[in-house]
């Protein structure tokens, strides 16, 4: 019995050490992601060259600054985003499947790409010009977004989101999403067409600091704002009506993670495609670990998220180098397996 | 070296400094397109090439370069692990940021444009041996395949109401015909041998219905020659209600060539409608 009235308290102090670890083993991912790659250009040489005030050579520059910093940015960002994003869903939606793509924002996104890919030979010339190469991930923000909002409207009738209608419509709309982005895939060329696959499949390879500055700043206000949801998603675990017999304001949470997951998700997909998986296994394998105190969960997913992303990366860029994989392909054949293998062991121990 | 010894040694070859010069600065090159490194190969730049795309799979010797991916989706960094001076590809690499950085680390890039016809194979001659600095030699070649060219046309050309009407087929996964319309490789290769497409409702590769298959009525069905899911036997494919009723069918005529052949427009198309030729019209 002791062992019992214990088990919180250590499991959330558990919790809170894992910060420091996840943090320090980030930073050696890091640097790790920074040194590896298909050219021999390493991090520590080049660091050396710039203490000992030496220039570095045009191509490590290029490399180190323009191709790997970027993308390290963008996958911490990324996968932090799409981790956080799956463990507010599964805190509001009270169940452990939920993933951002119930919100609407993957179908939304989705199209939006797809309608750019597609679509993007009879855009006006002016939007082709303002936009340039940048149409794709702008389509894909907007269109998660204007899934999202439509979605949240739709469910919400005098100020208060019922969740179970946005589950449902949510699927409707996921449904005409699909509908629609079929007629556009009909209509397009096989260069189109593979185009599209290799969207959904994911990829930082075209990271550069446009797109970071971009997409960086949304993400990052949301995934803080998303972190401090913590009491929130706590009180909601006890049921709707009970979270606000304990004084708590639950559109406001409601909102609040709506909004953040929309942004910081349809952010990060827009920037790097659909990348799977991670949404559903980080929360989870965190909670297995540490238990689903949100407060510390939420910060703890977005360190493993963005670790876990930047891991799987590292592998895309240097596993058939110099080619790459896409990098849902990754996240999906690594971590499935992971993610089985701990269910199986934890299994009859574990009550989701 | 200094330069009177330079000079003495480019005399004793019987060469002018330039032209040591310039073969001294033999550039690293790397071919993106299945039809550029053919027509780098055929210009005899074989050994100045690096690391090629996975499209790039003739002749055998391009096999053996590193293989950097699919041409949209390069990786930077895996291009620039080889240090190419040079990039020579087929319409459409990237993605852009990708190109936008290989660019900024001064790599040339020079763009072939793409095209189903004697002229457009003559241009992408042209636009290789001028990105390869041998014009010479691009302009001798460019003058032999359009000869070739215009022989096998010529041989091939036969009068509106003599021509097969031929179906081209890119897979019939799960028994849905996704075949060629118009101003495709194949509608191009099809006419060149005087053919006709039996699909001209559409552009590019679409499934086709079962109905539109049968009215299209095929005298030859044409498909790629290889493995994998997209094999079909000629009795699966003759096994579709669609093609079963085709005049195709009834004399089990199917054609299967190799893609690249096929469908390159490179130096090899003169023999591709030569071949495409004697097999629809055998006697």
């Amino acid at each position: 019995m002791a062992l019992a009235d214990h088990m919180p308290t250590s499991r959330v102090a558990r919790a809170r050490q894992m910060h420091v670890g996840l943090g320090v083993a980030l930073v050696v991912v890091g640097m790790f992601s920074l040194t590896v790659g298909a050219t021999d250009v390493a991090l520590g040489p080049a660091l050396l060259k710039l203490v000992q005030g030496e220039a570095l050579t045009r191509i490590e520059a290029i490399v180190l600054w323009d191709i790997r910093a970027p993308r390290l940015v963008l996958g911490l960002l990324v996968g932090a985003a799409l981790a956080v994003g799956g463990a507010v869903m599964q805190g509001l939606f009270r169940n452990p499947l939920a993933d951002p793509g119930l919100v609407g924002v993957s179908a939304g996104a989705g199209l939006g790409a797809i309608t750019a890919i597609v679509l993007a030979g009879f855009a006006p010339l002016w939007l082709a010009t303002t936009m340039g190469d940048q149409l794709v991930p702008v389509a894909a923000f907007l269109g998660g977004w204007t899934s999202t909002m439509v979605l949240y409207q739709v469910s919400t009738r005098r100020g208060r989101t019922s969740v179970a209608t946005m589950l449902l419509a949510g699927i409707a709309l996921g449904a005409l999403a699909g509908a629609l982005s079929g007629i556009l895939v009909y209509i397009s060329d096989d260069r189109q067409l593979r185009d599209l696959t290799f969207w959904g499949l994911g990829s930082l390879g075209g990271a550069s600091w446009t797109k970071t500055i971009a997409a960086g700043p949304i993400i990052l206000v949301a995934v803080i704002a998303a972190c401090a949801l913590g009491r929130g998603l706590n009180g909601l675990a006890l049921g709707e009506a009970t979270a606000a017999h304990i004084g708590l304001n639950v559109q406001r949470v409601k909102n609040v993670a709506i909004l953040t997951v929309a942004a910081a998700t349809g952010a990060a997909v827009a920037v790097s495609g659909g990348i799977g998986f991670i949404g559903i296994v980080v929360p989870h394998l965190l909670r297995l670990g540490t238990g689903p105190d949100h407060r510390p969960l939420l910060i703890n997913a977005a360190l493993l998220g963005a670790l876990l992303l930047v891991l799987a990366d590292v592998i895309a860029r240097v596993i058939i180098a110099p080619a790459e994989l896409p990098i849902g392909i990754v996240t999906a054949v690594l971590g499935a397996p992971v993610f089985l293998w701990i269910l199986l062991r934890q299994r009859g121990m574990v009550d989701l | 070296m200094d330069r009177r010894s330079f000079l003495t040694i480019s005399l004793a070859l019987g060469v002018t400094p330039a032209q040591l010069w310039s073969a001294s600065s033999a550039k690293d090159v790397i071919a993106i397109g299945g039809d550029v490194t053919e027509i780098v190969y055929a210009l005899g730049q074989g050994h100045r090439l690096v690391a090629r795309d996975a499209t790039s799979t003739f002749p055998p010797a391009a096999q053996e370069l590193p293989d950097v991916g699919y041409m949209r989706r390069l990786s930077a960094e895996g291009v620039l692990s080889f240090a190419p001076e040079l990039i020579v590809s087929a319409e459409g690499a990237g993605p852009p940021e990708v190109i936008d950085i290989l660019r900024a680390a001064s790599v040339e890039f020079a763009e072939v444009p793409e095209g189903y016809d004697t002229d457009a194979i003559v241009r992408k001659i042209e636009t290789v041996g001028a990105a390869l600095d041998v014009r010479d030699r691009a302009e001798a070649l460019a003058a032999e395949t359009r000869s070739e060219l215009d022989t096998a046309l010529g041989r091939a050309a036969r009068s509106e109401d003599k021509k097969m009407r031929v179906m081209f087929i890119l897979s019939t996964q799960g028994g849905r015909i996704l075949a060629s319309g118009t101003g495709t490789g194949a509608n191009g290769i099809i006419e060149m041998a005087g053919g006709v497409n039996a699909v001209s409702s559409f552009e590019g590769y679409k499934p086709l219905s079962d109905e539109a298959a049968s009215a299209a009525a095929p005298d030859v069905i044409l498909m790629m020659d290889r493995s994998g899911d997209h094999a079909s036997t000629d009795a699966e494919l003759f096994g579709l209600p669609a093609l079963s009723v085709t005049p195709a069918a009834a004399t089990r005529n199917v054609v299967r060539m190799d893609g690249l052949f096929l469908l390159g427009f490179g130096p090899r198309t003169a023999k591709a409608v030569t071949a495409l030729n004697r097999a629809l019209y055998p006697t």
